[in-house]
């Protein structure tokens, strides 16, 4: 496996499951780089993932998710990281799957390779509102990028350098980053890719579960996939 | 329009711009965000003494009373005010998710450094803080 690839983990208080992350990844490629992005966290995931060997970058303030993940992009883009992956550190993603997806970017096949959930014979079952939430924007952005992606909502993703510049330019939309993403990718001419990937559908996504959260997520997704579409392209 | 009302507001507008004027002088509110109120404290003081000119702009949008129109102009102007902050508070907040991340990525550099160049110093400081 080529070297210049950096492992991105946002976190913000995860100090039960950051080890399990870190250990899992050291696991299966043991001489990459990982980088835990604290994202203004007041418990030890900042320390357990220093003493685990990982680098750590400590937001002042919780920013949100695509804060603290941009703020991995550029790191990586800063020190000429050639490939980044991105995983949650809620143990959500199964870092089995990390060589399945950079070897898709290693070779070329897309700039950006998502590990989708839904694809081949996942585990993934999702409660029934959620789902359908899924399935709309799923469709939605097949519809609109003339391909079928079946996971717009996954954050295990494995990108090159043309990726990682959309991703830490201004472009990149902070505030949940999801459908509208990849749409704004396939607008900028980048090639994405999805491959199947086990998911632990028993961690909960506590910041998209609560309250009017959800509301406020369809209403943002719309909006941002109006105005990405109503742009011009751009990178 | 009776005198009393007349008095009433003109006092309002001026005192408005007074105050105004006064806030940039000590520096307390920026030019940049002075010149909406400014320009609403004027347009209070042109139609207290042009009246005839609040009849007018009255007639020419279709309210019953002089009053009507003070209030529209006044929803309406606050209303900018509003969309104004919203945009400012827009660029604000892009503003300072970029200084947080850059603060964030400088320190995890600075931090390696000082690891790197001086491990042995920071062992010596910490020992004398002890003692």
């Amino acid at each position: 496996m080529k070297k210049q690839a950096i492992i991105i983990i946002p976190a913000y208080n995860e100090e039960k499951n950051i080890a399990g992350v870190i250990n899992g990844i050291k696991n299966v490629i043991p001489n990459t780089d990982i980088l835990v992005v604290n994202d203004g966290g007041e418990d030890r995931t900042e320390e357990i993932a220093r003493e685990l060997g990982a680098r750590v970058i400590s937001l002042s303030y919780n920013m949100g998710y695509g804060v603290a993940l941009q703020t991995g992009f550029k790191f990586a883009l800063k020190r000429g990281y050639e490939y980044a992956v991105q995983i949650d550190a809620d143990g959500q993603h199964d870092p089995e799957d990390i060589p399945k997806l950079l070897d898709g970017v290693f070779n070329n096949k897309a700039d950006v390779i998502i590990g989708s959930r839904f694809l081949g014979k996942g585990n993934y079952r999702a409660p029934f509102i959620r789902r359908v939430g899924m399935l709309f924007f799923a469709w939605l952005t097949s519809l609109i990028i003339g391909k079928k992606i079946t996971d717009p909502t996954s954050g295990y993703q494995a990108i090159n350098k043309r990726g990682l510049q959309f991703y830490a330019g201004d472009n990149y939309p902070v505030d949940f980053p999801d459908a509208d993403v990849i749409i704004m990718l396939h607008r900028a001419g980048l090639k994405i890719k999805e491959i199947p990937v086990n998911m632990n559908p028993s961690i909960q996504k506590k910041s998209m579960h609560s309250g009017l959260k959800p509301v406020y997520y369809i209403f943002k997704m719309f909006l941002s996939i109006l105005v990405t579409l109503l742009r011009k392209a751009e990178i | 329009m009776p005198i009393r009302q007349q008095i009433f507001a003109l006092i309002v507008g001026i005192a408005i711009s007074i105050f105004i004027v006064e806030m940039v002088r000590r520096r307390k509110l920026r030019e940049e965000y002075s010149w909406l109120w400014l320009i609403t404290s004027l347009g209070i003081i042109i139609l207290v003494i042009w009246y005839d000119l609040l009849v007018f702009i009255t007639e020419m949008i279709g309210a019953a009373l002089p009053t009507t129109t003070l209030f529209v102009f006044g929803l309406l102007f606050l209303l900018l005010i509003a969309l104004h902050y919203s945009v400012k508070i827009s660029s604000l907040t892009d503003q300072v998710r970029k200084l947080a991340q850059k603060i964030a990525i400088l320190q995890s550099e600075l931090d390696e450094r000082k690891a790197e160049s001086g491990e042995g110093r920071a062992e010596s400081r910490e020992g004398r803080a002890k003692s």
